[in-house]
């Protein structure tokens, strides 16, 4: 009630304004007529003065700041330089590199924040890349990703090309889960089998994942590289639980790339950088430094990898390298999975938005090798980085449509 | 320029140094910490905002400890809704500030029930989420018949409806003006928006009516900057908030990054003027400019929020109410706003659930905040009178603290006798996560006690106890080597 007389009142002074605006337009004219009395304004301001001087003031002003004029002004554009560089590095030969896939995969080389668009500089030499998750065993999965894939979940092989024809995956991330000693503890022998098929039945880049025993992913590896020779596979991954002076020679020797694992932590990441740098070219090694899906603690990965990548830029040689994302960690968010009250949707949509969702926040961090669940999360990734590396010129036209749109 | 957070010994020279205690704090030094790390505000020191004698230092600490973005404040009835008041680019810099407030839209077309529907599902949104709730912030309320009265009257519908902040969008001044007249003076809203060709009259209405303006200048920065340059400084508008536009597809998405991104870059690292302002971005906009059905549409609005959100948005605008599209937003939302100076933790230690006895199980966690408030709600809900050994993981999670090893056997070691374990019960058996299972030789080797690995996720462990947690297993267990 109190307001709404606040209100009334304010309107009526409006009202006066207006009023006291017209007699001090005439004012700047020279005249004004009242009741038919004719004032030269001389007068009439002597009359006004002490009653309404303070009124008329801000209306004058009011008046001056009508024929207000645009000032112009240049947005200038932000110029950046930066004496770091992430290495380049490639996964995946092709039969002219020494290998057998159809297609290599570049990644790296950034010499600019991410996604920072600075006019006459190229954005990255190499778009960001997407691979599809298989796994050597049946595991417990999200529906969402059991519904797609039906009964290829049994079958790794049908797995990864169901993955690479159907949905367009650019390299397939193998992870053999069943080479824990404590699972099935596959034989390195027999996991290295799987890999020489899959190189026969999918024409990508491979990424090798252990099973995170430190020991056995060591024997993996060494089989696995035995297997792919000239293939450029990558092993996911090395971290400093591993014998890394044991390991690492026998890798030098073979073209294998490495992702090196530190979750969360640079000093760890440049401390076993530092050690596989004694064996392992520098064009050779990706970084993970873990991330986490969307609330449950995404917000560590992101910090820490907005923090490398700014770091490798301004110089810091041990983090020069691309970054790898395991999105499936995003799974990892019971909101990707649970069945929920029916207002937050199927979990069918939920999963694969999660998975998409945590992914563009890597990409804004200057993520390079994502390794996807869900083929839905492929499919508009790769339509986020068609967008994203496009020269920026929006079409204005129907910019400011939705203002008055019916929706 | 970039900020630099002043030194408490610079802070401290410009207080009263009386030690009055007035603000809440021992002295004025440990008062100068505390706006130095932005846990305090100047206005707290009373004696500096009373005796004129201190109105400099008062102007100067301002000065020192004012943010590169504007910090503007919408208001209901019932609150406030801060936007803007940004120090750094990166969070890891210091932290940022006010939550990216989030609106959706309701329009004048809609009838009565329509609008009141929406404008519930709206104020009635919430997550729970580590024992807070994630709610939605503003309603949007669009003119979409470009009719003056019908606007006021679904302003009317809203207000009687809600106590949430308004943003009030229309491009035609006397819609805008008809919407400001409805309501009471309680209310400060955002007004969307001032534009190349509306602005003299939309700067004269938010001057008038105090209210703050949102410049909208969809792919041309220099008349971004320029509007705001005009309205701040000859119009005299100071609370305002920049729209470059939000444009999706080849060429659209790349624009619209680097916009906010050189508009925040610009406020932050140069100190240039007519960027620092809030950015208002509109993922609504993808209800014109996508093809497809409403759910491709919603799924766009949902990946544009997100990338906004994380590219320096103070505002954003949506169209969906859909939980599925507003969870993972309002989640984002909150993870990338936290201090990343705190880890987001609960205190270690050993809680006590329900009513143990000497027989009841033990189970292990971390005390990452969310893994905790999720393990100990889940075996409270099932009733199940047990011990909780929180770990200190630093915050992290399980699945990350395994491998980073912030969660080792050693730290469970240390916890057992920290915490008196073995005199709490008879036997000698840990409930380890399923996502810890690496380390159960470990444990049992440096504690002695035996490992009994659970489930993946805590909400299996009502079944994982009628399954393991019984004589015949538990004897088996010890008798075990």
């Amino acid at each position: 009630m109190n307001s709404m007389k606040k209100r009334d009142v304010e309107n009526r002074l409006l009202a006066f304004e207006d009023l006291i605006m017209r007699i001090s337009e005439a004012l700047s004219k020279g005249v004004v007529e009242l009741h038919d009395v004719e004032i030269e304004a001389d007068e009439l301001e002597i009359i006004l003065q002490p009653v309404i001087a303070k009124a008329v003031a801000p209306i004058a002003e009011r008046i001056e700041r009508r024929i207000v004029e645009l000032v112009k002004v240049a947005f200038e554009e932000v110029k950046l330089e930066f004496p770091g560089r992430v290495v380049e590095v490639k996964m995946g030969a092709t039969k002219a590199e020494g290998g057998t896939r159809d297609k290599s995969i570049v990644l790296g080389g950034e010499n600019l924040p991410p996604y920072f668009y600075i006019t006459g500089l190229e954005l990255a030499p190499h778009p960001p890349a997407f691979g599809g998750d298989i796994f050597d065993m049946r595991i417990p999965l999200p529906k969402a990703v059991k519904d797609v894939f039906g009964d290829a979940l049994d079958n790794p092989i049908e797995w990864a090309r169901v993955w690479v024809n159907k949905f367009g995956a650019e390299a397939i991330d193998v992870h053999l889960i069943s080479t824990d000693p404590t699972i099935r503890d596959t034989p390195a022998s027999e996991s290295a089998k799987l890999i020489e098929d899959l190189l026969q039945q999918v024409k990508v880049p491979i990424v090798v994942g252990g099973s995170g025993n430190p020991r056995k992913d060591a024997e993996v590896f060494k089989k696995a590289v035995d297997v792919a020779e000239g293939e450029r596979i990558v092993l996911n991954s090395l971290n400093l639980d591993m014998d890394l002076k044991d390991l690492c020679p026998y890798l030098s020797k073979k073209d294998a790339v490495v992702i090196n694992f530190a979750p969360m932590d640079l000093d760890k990441a440049r401390e076993i950088n530092r050690k596989v740098y004694d064996w392992i070219p520098k064009d050779r090694i990706m970084l993970d430094l873990n991330i986490a899906g969307i609330g449950y603690g995404i917000e560590y990965g992101f910090t820490v990898n907005e923090r490398a990548r700014l770091a490798a830029l301004i110089g810091d040689v041990e983090l020069q390298h691309p970054f790898n994302v395991g999105a499936a960690n995003a799974w990892s968010a019971r909101e990707a999975w649970v069945s929920m009250d029916p207002y937050w949707g199927p979990r069918e949509v939920r999963g694969p938005l999660w998975e998409t969702l945590t992914c563009v926040i890597c990409l804004l961090t200057g993520a390079d090798y994502f390794m996807l669940l869900h083929p839905v999360s492929m499919g508009v990734l790769k339509e986020i980085r068609d967008y994203l590396f496009t020269e920026p010129n929006p079409s204005i036209d129907r910019a400011l449509e939705w203002v008055s749109a019916k929706l | 320029m970039p900020w630099r957070a002043p030194s408490p010994v610079d802070l401290y020279g410009l207080l009263p140094k009386t030690n009055c205690g007035k603000c809440g704090e021992a002295n004025c030094m440990a008062f100068a910490v505390k706006l130095v790390n932005l846990e305090a505000s100047v206005e707290q020191c009373p004696p500096i905002l009373e005796d004129p004698k201190y109105r400099q230092s008062y102007q100067r600490l301002k000065e020192l400890v004012s943010p590169l973005v504007k910090e503007v404040v919408l208001r209901g009835p019932r609150g406030v809704v801060k936007i803007g008041g940004e120090y750094v680019l990166h969070r890891h810099e210091l932290k940022y500030i006010n939550p990216t407030a989030i609106a959706i839209d309701v329009d004048d077309s809609m009838n009565r029930d329509e609008i009141i529907n929406k404008v519930k599902a709206i104020e009635s949104f919430s997550y729970e989420y580590i024992g807070r709730k994630l709610s939605l912030d503003l309603v949007a309320v669009r003119s979409v018949t470009g009719d003056a009265e019908a606007f006021a009257k679904a302003v009317k519908v809203v207000i009687e409806n809600s106590s949430l902040p308004l943003i009030l969008c229309s491009l035609n001044p006397k819609v805008v003006e008809a919407g400001l007249r409805a309501l009471s003076l309680d209310y400060r809203p955002l007004v969307y928006a001032a534009t190349k060709d509306n602005w003299r009259e939309m700067g004269e209405l938010a001057r008038k009516f105090e209210v703050a303006l949102a410049v909208s200048s969809p792919g041309d920065l220099d008349m971004l900057v320029s509007l705001a340059k005009t309205l701040s400084n000859s119009v005299g508008v100071s609370d305002l908030a920049l729209d470059p536009g939000c444009f999706i597809g080849r060429g659209g998405l790349a624009y619209t990054i680097k916009a906010f991104t050189h508009l925040r870059y610009k406020a932050i690292e140069q100190g240039f003027k007519y960027a620092a302002y809030p950015l208002v971005a509109t993922p609504i906009s993808v209800w014109t400019s996508v093809k497809g059905d409403a759910k491709a549409k919603a799924w766009w609005e949902s990946i544009m929020a997100i990338a906004l959100v994380t590219r320096y948005a103070d505002i954003v605008i949506l169209h969906s109410i859909e939980g599925w599209v507003l969870l993972p937003l309002v989640l984002w939302r909150f993870n990338l706003y936290t201090d990343p100076r705190i880890p987001v933790a609960v205190e270690p230690g050993l809680r006590v659930i329900g009513q143990p006895n000497e027989m009841s199980p033990i189970f292990i966690t971390g005390n990452y905040a969310l893994t905790y408030s999720i393990v100990s709600s889940d075996i409270e809900r099932a009733r199940i009178d047990s011990f909780l050994l929180v770990i200190d993981t630093e915050g992290i999670a399980i699945e990350a603290a395994v491998p980073g090893r912030k969660l080792t056997a050693e730290k469970v070691a240390e916890a057992i006798k920290a915490y008196g374990i073995d005199g709490r019960v008879r036997h000698r058996i840990l409930i380890i996560p399923g996502r810890a299972a690496r380390l159960s030789g470990e444990i049992e080797d440096a504690t002695g006690w035996r490992v009994m690995v659970g489930p993946m996720d805590s909400r299996d462990i009502p079944g994982f106890m009628q399954k393991h947690w019984v004589p015949e297993k538990l004897e088996e267990l010890m008798s075990r080597g």
